[in-house]
């Protein structure tokens, strides 16, 4: 699971209203190689929670030099883009789970595939 | 697929789509082709701005055969299945896309205006039966369809290529979208040719669009639509047990064939015969 995708998922648990943003407990991450398109991460910004992509990195250890808030004008910023880029798309979750903020309720993550399946009960 | 005509009769799609079946599907260069160019043909309806990487969301993604086409064109996409053997063959292909264990049925787990578009290549019919006793279709359709509505940007559409089993069907889906906020129809190519033809759900979110022509539509001046909005839709499939739709023209034609077969006297068929009388008739 990278970054990107735990940016937008939510629990969809049953009754939450506040599922957001999933709590990352990780014991394995992998850092891959991808190839860097500085029109997908510019366009990708302005959709995602700043707070909540930094609040990740950092509790994987991958924060390294990304800023606490977005900088102005990283449309035309390269080094910033990477630096966005490698978080996004690089940083990869294998084996761990999601816990929802709300309710508790864990979410498995296996080979970087996160379980969504609600139970009879919280669906 | 199988030898069996319609799969989600035999089980749920996490027991259909166990590691053999997972397998075959995916090894199969004819299924791998007619995959491709429906995910091609679904994109194109998709109607994304050109040479720009859009952020995508493949609804029942399986073993990412349609996934592997959006990586092709540029894009960046994450997956849903249910079947958690179909997601290990897509993890060995090595796709490029995230994918997720998940019951579209259950809802979409996204924060709002997530993805610029969404595909989903023969995935939706697997909706329209009820696998367990708690299941109601029409409940996990709007449940699937007014989260999706919701995760998708404002004026980005849906595509489903989708095999309808009959009529009743397709307005069981095409109702609980409208519901769920969706405008859009059915486009259908190749409408003449029964091994052609295929059916693509196109839905926008948020913007009243322009439907899509259907292919092969060079049947025009015979009066033949290939495009079917929401409302006036005439489908004539037959229902499950092989019969017309009950009152149908094509049950009338049959009724009257019958008594015709029985000795009866029946008035000749013209073109006014099984026609749809206005309603002060």
């Amino acid at each position: 699971m990278k970054l990107l995708t735990h940016n937008i998922l939510t629990s969809h648990v049953k009754g939450v209203t506040k599922g957001y943003p999933l709590l990352i407990k990780a014991t394995e991450v992998r850092v891959n190689e991808v190839e860097f398109n500085p029109q997908f991460v510019s366009r990708m910004i302005p959709k995602l929670e700043w707070s909540a992509l930094v609040q990740a990195a950092e509790g994987l250890g991958h924060l390294q030099d990304l800023p606490s808030s977005l900088i102005q004008d990283y449309e035309n910023n390269e080094e910033f883009l990477r630096k966005v880029h490698r978080v996004l798309l690089e940083v990869e979750v294998i084996e761990g789970c999601l816990q929802c903020p709300e309710s508790g309720r864990e979410f498995p993550i296996s080979r970087g595939v996160p379980n969504m399946l609600l139970n009879e009960d919280d669906s | 697929m199988s030898s069996c005509r319609r799969p989600e009769h035999m089980a749920p799609p996490e027991v259909f789509y166990n590691e053999e079946e997972a397998k075959k599907y995916s090894q199969n260069s004819r299924m791998i082709e007619i995959q491709s160019q429906m995910s091609e043909r679904a994109v194109e309806l998709l109607n994304l701005p050109e040479d720009q990487p859009c952020f995508l969301l493949d609804v029942g993604c399986g073993s990412g055969l349609s996934g592997d086409y959006l990586s092709e064109e540029g894009h960046v996409w994450v997956g849903m299945d249910i079947s958690t053997a179909m997601l290990d063959v897509a993890l060995e292909r090595e796709v490029e896309g995230d994918l997720i264990l998940g019951d579209m049925g259950q809802g979409m787990p996204f924060r709002p205006g997530s993805f610029d578009g969404c595909i989903s290549i023969s995935a939706l019919q697997w909706l329209c039966n009820a696998d367990k006793k708690s299941h109601s279709p029409p409940k996990r359709l709007y449940t699937f369809f007014s989260t999706l509505y919701s995760s998708l940007a404002r004026g980005a559409r849906a595509v489903f290529q989708i095999y309808p089993e009959n009529s009743e069907q397709l307005e069981l889906i095409t109702a609980q979208a409208m519901k769920a906020g969706f405008t859009g129809g059915m486009v259908v190519d190749y409408p003449n040719s029964s091994k052609a033809k295929k059916f693509f759900l196109c839905l926008f979110a948020g913007v009243s669009g322009v439907l899509p022509k259907g292919l092969g539509s060079e049947t025009v001046d015979r009066g033949v639509s290939n495009q079917a909005q929401f409302t006036g839709q005439r489908s004539r499939f037959k229902n499950m047990k092989g019969k017309s739709v009950k009152k149908s023209k094509d049950w009338i034609m049959e009724k009257k064939e019958r008594r015709r077969r029985q000795g009866k006297d029946v008035r000749a068929d013209t073109k006014y015969t099984g026609r749809q009388r206005r309603p002060r008739f």
